[in-house]
């Protein structure tokens, strides 16, 4: 078709000065200046450019766990097996990075929000069966699901109940790819359940708490925060960690831990077909290490180590209860009732509020 | 650059040169069958084959498979939204694109060169620096305190951000080759300045003005980039076409991602082809005139 | 048609304060906003070595993108210029579809064709990967360039016509020496044009690359995933304000060559 949409029309405008010729000159040089200088994955000023030399490994990783990477990469290129090994990380929605690693991109470890989406390339045979055996069953990045609020708590926002007042917006990324939500929905729901043993109550409060109070769909935990920090919403549901980094970071935020909440458990698994999957495996058990669960705690997650987490026990102020997944059956029980697709109770709920 | 200084060979103005007679045609009319097949081929694995394969894609659950995924009330809400969106900014590119343009040809003062140059800046700039661009004035850290991120003023702004040439550049030519002794001769008939723009001038406007419109729906209800950063992405009140298939192809929705890319494709496609189709049926009665 | 002053002035006004609150105002502001910490920082920014890779990157896809488009948008334009072959307009239509195409629909076209469960999806067990690496973000940018120079270098062509072609011919030139002494001179404007605005859209490709991207900073990620991934992900935005600017460079780059380009035109 005869579009005009690439045609520039210029007539009558003014001749080009003779000034311009210089000035793209100067330009072009400075590119070619700028891309001569050397690459690499590193993105802070001043950062050695080029990778060591030996295996490249590729950590595909829920955009959550940036800041806790950016530490751990730098703390484990300061061990003797980890200045071997340079580690390029991507980040994204937990459950589209997983589907990516599935689909084939290059991945040697996965660092994901939820177990399923691990147990998703087991199947596919990316990753061992045993991939949970560790000390820490395969989870060494552990935080709580909290209640992020406006400078000063206007809303005075304590606890679960508080979030289904009349006129309280809560954000909370989309469950079906963001593996986030899937915590930030469990918790209430485990504490409005008393762990699952009454699902009716726990259903019944995610009901009206999805229909009448999100009214926003971030497709990621970094994207509901980038959401509420551009002042959408009363209550953001966050993971421990993030709502720290952000607090650290000079967001405007308070965050309240509820009485009662949900343990998130973050799994890290090596990926078996990669072609440096010894490489891969030592960095996984570095991290069930004190010092990688010091880098952790300094980064805002809760550590598994006892020992580490009694110094930091200060930090992390613990609520009235704590459950844990296992409370309410485990992952294919939690999956198959609450988050499969189409028939999930949770699922059903976010589809039906989504129509 | 240093350009040859020999006379490069141009067809003489204003004479058709493209009808060869049918005598002089060789092969398939000039092109020899490999060079075709080469043609077909690079079109074929760039954009016909993908394309097909997008339309498989949507139909993988079938005919009902594809009407369920794109009359899902989420699916027909953010369409409608994207096209009312795109119909209003397209509104406003029809007057505010007339009048810049009115103004670079018509009108003369000291800096209408700046304001010419400021249209391209759209078209150049990258769609994701333009939305960072609006957001660093509209956005929450506004140093005017205008907050338009995540509400559909934000939406549209950015819409009428990267639309912005298509009225004016496609009017500006048509003003300028205007003839003003119409217009001089009605005022000396007693004429009134609307009635002379209704009667003498609109009607030589109106196509252009037409074609920059509907180029600039089409671009509208597919943009992305510009929206991203800005809209909020917020179902039912902000969340455009572009960002509903972002968001189904992360949920590992495919089908339904091809579903709803194939109406949009269909839409923007029709809106181009009734372009061209008119402007060729004008150019044809001009002709004939 | 006498405008009274008043009307004059005011659509002056107008189309000022619409240009300026649209475009003048922001487009300085992120100027201003990039450089208040002062050129160091800025620099700073620019150079991290994810900046340096994104920008070789981007210019890597552009250096790939516009000679492939350059030799098959040519004999594409030749074809569609001279060829009276059956299915022509079908031809027409796929060289202009890229232009009715969403980037993000691109995206999923490509994912459709090359992803695993695709009607390519066999490559990567060849070793040959597509989607997630650098072949698709070729393949995405070439689609949304397509009809670039073909629709620059066409109407020339049309133009033109045959007879000195015919007549070089006659007079025992060969098919290149025909080309490169009477086709390409004419249509070297054109050619340019086109790869211009090749180079500008390339630049500047963010929806189709995101949904085809693995996205890994220093080996994956463009300029515009970086803008993106700063902004999003890092919450980083005086970088993502940094990683604009140079963004906006390269624009004006292009900008400027346009206006050259023009002017020259015009003096020959």
């Amino acid at each position: 078709m005869r579009t005009p949409m690439h045609r520039r029309q210029h007539p009558g405008r003014a001749p080009a000065r003779a000034g311009r010729r210089p000035l793209v000159g100067v330009l072009v040089a400075l590119v070619l200046l700028l891309s001569a200088c050397a690459g690499g994955p590193s993105d802070v000023p001043g950062a050695a450019a080029t990778p060591v030399s030996g295996p490249v490994l590729n950590l595909y990783a829920y955009s959550v766990a940036k800041p806790a990477y950016d530490a751990l990469t730098q703390a484990y290129a300061a061990t003797p097996e980890g200045s071997q090994v340079t580690l390029l990380t991507s980040y994204g929605a937990s459950a589209d990075q997983s589907r990516k690693v599935a689909a084939g991109a290059p991945a040697d470890i996965v660092s994901f929000s939820l177990t399923p989406d691990v147990t998703r390339l087991v199947d596919a045979g990316l990753v061992a069966k045993d991939w949970n055996a560790g000390p820490t069953a395969g989870t060494p990045l552990t935080s709580v699901v909290v209640l992020v609020v406006r400078p000063g708590n206007p809303k005075g926002i304590h606890d679960w109940s508080d979030l289904l007042r009349p006129g309280i917006d809560v954000v909370t990324p989309n469950p079906l790819s963001s593996g986030s939500a899937q915590w930030n929905l469990l918790a209430p729901y485990a504490a409005m359940s008393h762990g699952g043993k009454d699902p009716r109550a726990g259903l019944d409060y995610l009901h009206t708490l999805v229909h009448d109070h999100v009214s926003t769909r971030p497709s990621s935990a970094s994207e509901a925060t980038e959401t509420f920090r551009q002042g959408h919403g009363d209550v953001l549901l966050s993971y421990e960690n993030e709502a720290i980094v952000a607090q650290r970071r000079g967001d405007a935020f308070e965050h309240v831990v509820p009485s009662e909440t949900i343990r998130i458990e973050n799994p890290v698994a090596a990926v078996q077909a990669g072609p440096h999957r010894t490489e891969a495996q030592r960095f996984v058990d570095w991290l069930n290490t004190a010092p990688a669960q010091e880098t952790l705690a300094s980064a805002g997650f809760r550590p598994v180590d006892p020992a580490v987490a009694a110094e930091h026990a200060a930090d992390f102020p613990a609520p009235t209860r704590l459950w844990t997944v296992a409370d309410l059956g485990g992952w294919p029980t939690v999956t198959h009732d609450l988050f499969a697709k189409d028939t999930g109770a949770i699922t059903t709920i976010y589809s039906e509020a989504t129509r | 650059m240093a350009l040859p200084t020999r006379t490069t060979p141009r067809a003489p103005a204003g004479r058709p040169t493209s009808r060869r007679p049918a005598a002089r045609h060789f092969r398939l009319g000039g092109i020899d069958p490999a060079t075709l097949g080469v043609v077909v081929l690079w079109v074929s694995v760039l954009v016909a084959l993908p394309i097909a394969a997008l339309l498989a894609l949507s139909l993988s659950g079938g005919p009902q498979g594809f009407l369920a995924a794109v009359t899902r009330p989420s699916a027909l809400t953010t369409l409608g939204l994207t096209v009312a969106l795109a119909a209003a900014v397209s509104l406003v590119n029809a007057v505010m694109g007339t009048v810049i343009a009115w103004v670079l040809v018509r009108d003369d003062f000291r800096g209408k060169q700046v304001l010419d140059a400021l249209i391209d800046i759209p078209f150049a700039l990258p769609t994701i620096v333009a939305s960072i661009v609006l957001l660093s004035l509209y956005g929450p850290d506004s140093p005017i305190g205008v907050h338009l991120a995540g509400l559909r003023a934000g939406v549209m702004l950015a819409l009428a951000f990267v639309t912005l040439p298509f009225v004016v550049r496609a009017v500006q030519p048509v003003l300028r080759e205007l003839d003003t002794e119409a217009e001089q001769a009605a005022a000396s008939l007693g004429a009134h300045g609307w009635t002379i723009f209704r009667r003498i001038v609109w009607p030589v406007l109106m196509p252009a003005v037409a074609s920059g419109t509907g180029l600039s729906f089409a671009r509208a209800i597919g943009e992305f980039g510009s929206v991203v950063l800005i809209g909020g992405n917020l179902p039912g009140r902000t969340q455009v076409a572009s960002q509903y298939i972002q968001q189904l192809i992360e949920a590992g929705d495919q089908a339904g991602a091809a579903a709803v890319s194939v109406v949009l494709l269909a839409i923007s496609f029709l809106v181009l082809t009734t372009l061209r189709v008119t402007s060729s049926r004008m150019q044809q009665r001009e002709e004939a005139a | 048609m006498r405008q009274s002053r008043t009307l004059r002035l005011s659509l002056r006004a107008l189309a000022t304060v619409y240009l300026g609150l649209l475009v003048a105002v922001p487009v300085t502001m992120i100027l201003v906003r990039a450089l208040a910490p002062g050129l160091r920082t800025w620099w700073q920014w620019v150079t991290t070595p994810a900046a340096i890779s994104a920008l070789n990157l981007t210019l890597l896809i552009i250096a790939i993108v516009v000679p492939l488009n350059v030799v098959f948008g040519v004999i594409t334009a030749l074809a569609l210029a001279r060829g009276r072959f059956p299915g022509r307009a079908v031809l027409q239509t796929l060289v202009d579809l890229p232009f009715a195409v969403s980037p993000v629909v691109v995206g999923v076209a490509m994912i459709a064709l090359w992803g695993t469960n695709g009607w390519f999806g066999w490559l990567p067990q060849h070793g040959i990967r597509v989607v997630y690496a650098l072949p698709a973000m070729v393949l995405a940018t070439s689609f949304v360039t397509m009809p670039f120079v073909v629709r620059e270098v066409e109407p020339v062509l049309r133009e033109l016509g045959t007879d000195q072609e015919q007549a070089a011919a006659t007079l025992g030139a060969s098919r290149f020496q025909v080309f490169s002494r009477i086709t390409l001179p004419a249509i070297r404007w054109g050619l340019t044009y086109g790869v211009v605005l090749t180079i500008s859209r390339a630049l500047g490709e963010y929806g189709a690359v995101l949904l085809v991207s693995s996205n890994l900073p220093g080996v994956s990620q463009t300029l515009t995933l970086l803008v993106h991934g700063r902004f999003v992900d890092d919450h980083n935005v005086y970088g993502a304000y940094a990683a604009s600017t140079v963004l906006m460079g390269l624009a004006l780059v292009t900008l400027l060559v346009t206006t050259l380009l023009d002017h020259w035109k015009k003096q020959r």
